[in-house]
């Protein structure tokens, strides 16, 4: 029966039996029924297959396009999404919550301000030190004007002190001091020589030049020693330098067994320096070499401070393990030559060894 | 082509059940109805199938011969988006400040479509109850000749019919119980 009517909703049938069909209908009450009932269910079929099918393709969609990344579902969004609803949940508490902070605060300030003055002192003495840890180091060099070796056209950026370490030419310095691209000597008498940059260390602040010029005779033995033992606190000790283009003396005396901000490479020395003074060997008593000096401290009067000659030993050894021409921290091994001589006459020695050095581009 | 002949063809392609029409629809659109839905106490899963919801509707709508859209698709459906959601939400009992109410109100009117949308709901809820009461075989042979729109030859070698006959008697005997469950239902 049904066979015949879905032959009979499609088309499917004869003519002559469409029209026999036709006309059981209408003589047939319960047969025009079903037909309808038929209808209407076939219709409601097709309606929930295309519908269902539809939904299917809705759920790939969505699932292919989330592939794509066209639509989003991520926790990004998610969370955006819950710190909206957050915010629109709690925005006047929020509010609330922050004048009330803020006056709070504001008569926190106002008490302490009142009634904290002991409290505030240790604070400015504390600030203070912070003070004090926030100054610079200055760097001891001067700009030299006049230069005779000078290559023609060459500007002097920097100059400071050095001293022998190599009775055949070779000086000590600090890095800092080696502004430009080279630089020339002038011993205590003003006679210039030409040098290159042999060596330098900046970690340590150290650098090595070395004469280059042949008027200069070379020194057989160097009258102090690198004393790489430790040195007392108080211990006399003097310096010669170039603060200006006439070698300088000045003395003072070991002040504190560390640098500045406790750097242990370095010891304080109470010691008027000036720019110019950087580079500077510092000797003990004896005339022997305890270090160099390279910095002082910015804002107080007489702190330098003074690289150890432990330091200096270590970074010639250091460069004698790079470079096989480095040359080496035992030849200053001339122990206590001057001990004993008064200090004029040590100076008299120890100042042809010091040179003045003026670095340019 | 302008936005309108776009929009008209698009349509189109969501009757005839395009994939293409359906897949441009979405991506136009969803991100817009998942936003509304997530700003209103809504979650991701909510997101999906309101926006899949609406779009039946549009469909639903959009067969009928005397359809006619007065507005941009995107607004129809955003529209249709924000009454259900609102609906759902009064329905789960989570009312909204008046704020978010008012944020709500659609633009346009859809009272009507979303009235016939019940409807159809219904009727296709009817069907799916038919189907779920009828029970293997029968529920996966008129599915497969129905919905998947599979032939008798397919039908035979997937149920294991000895000949496309047999499969036919077994197709209307389960059509026969199919249109009682359903009219059981549906003449209520």
């Amino acid at each position: 029966m049904i066979e015949s009517l879905e032959r009979y909703f499609n088309d499917e049938m004869l003519p002559e039996e469409k029209a026999y069909f036709e006309q059981m209908r209408l003589e047939n009450p319960e047969l025009d029924h079903m037909v309808v009932s038929h209808k209407i269910f076939m219709d409601k079929m097709a309606e929930f297959a295309s519908r269902k099918k539809l939904m299917t393709n809705l759920r790939s969609t969505h699932d292919e396009l989330l592939e794509k990344g066209t639509i989003a579902e991520d926790q990004k969004k998610i969370s955006k999404g819950k710190i909206i609803q957050l915010w629109h949940r709690y925005k006047k508490t929020t509010a609330i919550a922050a004048c009330i902070a803020g006056l709070t605060a504001l008569i926190i300030s106002g008490v302490i301000s009142t009634f904290g003055t002991a409290s505030r002192q240790t604070v400015e003495l504390l600030s203070r030190d912070i003070e004090q840890l926030k100054k610079t180091q200055d760097y001891q060099y001067s700009q030299i004007k006049e230069a005779t070796k000078l290559p023609e056209g060459a500007v002097v950026k920097s100059g400071g002190s050095a001293f022998l370490i190599d009775g055949k030419g070779y000086l000590l310095t600090n890095a800092h001091v080696l502004k430009g691209s080279s630089a020339v000597v002038a011993n205590a008498q003003g006679q210039e020589f030409k040098t290159s940059i042999v060596y330098v260390d900046h970690v340590k602040d150290l650098a090595v030049l070395k004469i280059t010029d042949s008027d200069f005779e070379p020194v057989k033995t160097l009258p102090y020693d690198l004393k790489s033992t430790s040195v007392n606190l108080g211990a006399d000790v003097f310096t010669l330098g170039y603060p200006r283009n006439d070698i300088t003396y000045n003395k003072g005396y070991l002040s504190a067994l560390s640098g500045f901000d406790g750097d242990t490479s370095t010891v304080q020395i109470s010691l008027l320096a000036n720019p110019g003074n950087s580079g500077g060997p510092v000797f003990n008593k004896y005339g022997d070499i305890i270090g160099i000096l390279s910095t002082r401290e910015a804002n107080a009067q007489g702190v330098t401070f003074a690289i150890k000659s432990k330091e200096i030993v270590q970074s010639l050894e250091d460069w004698n393990e790079k470079d096989t021409s480095a040359i080496r921290a035992s030849a200053l091994r001339n122990t206590h030559n001057l001990k004993g001589v008064n200090r004029e006459n040590q100076l008299v020695s120890l100042q042809q060894y010091v040179y003045n050095v003026k670095a340019y581009n | 082509m302008n936005s309108d002949q776009r929009e008209q063809q698009l349509l189109r392609g969501l009757v005839e059940n395009d994939t293409k029409a359906i897949q441009t629809i979405y991506a136009g659109n969803f991100s817009l109805i998942q936003a509304l839905v997530l700003n209103n106490n809504g979650s991701y899963d909510d997101a999906r199938d309101l926006f899949q919801e609406a779009m039946v509707i549009l469909y639903e709508k959009a067969r009928k011969s005397d359809f006619k859209l007065t507005c941009q698709l995107k607004t129809y459906l955003y529209a249709i988006a924000k009454r259900l959601w609102l609906k759902k939400l009064k329905h789960h009992g989570l009312f909204v400040s008046n704020t978010d109410l008012s944020i709500l109100e659609p633009v346009i009117a859809v009272e009507e479509d979303l009235e016939m949308a019940e409807k159809k709901n219904e009727e296709f809820e009817v069907m799916e109850s038919a189907f779920a009461k009828l029970g293997e075989p029968c529920k996966g042979l008129l599915e497969a000749f129905y919905i998947q729109k599979k032939s008798m030859s397919d039908l035979v070698s997937i149920f294991g019919y000895t000949n496309t006959d047999n499969a036919k008697t077994q197709k209307y005997k389960c059509l026969m119980r199919l249109k009682k469950l359903f009219f059981a239902q549906y003449s209520k």
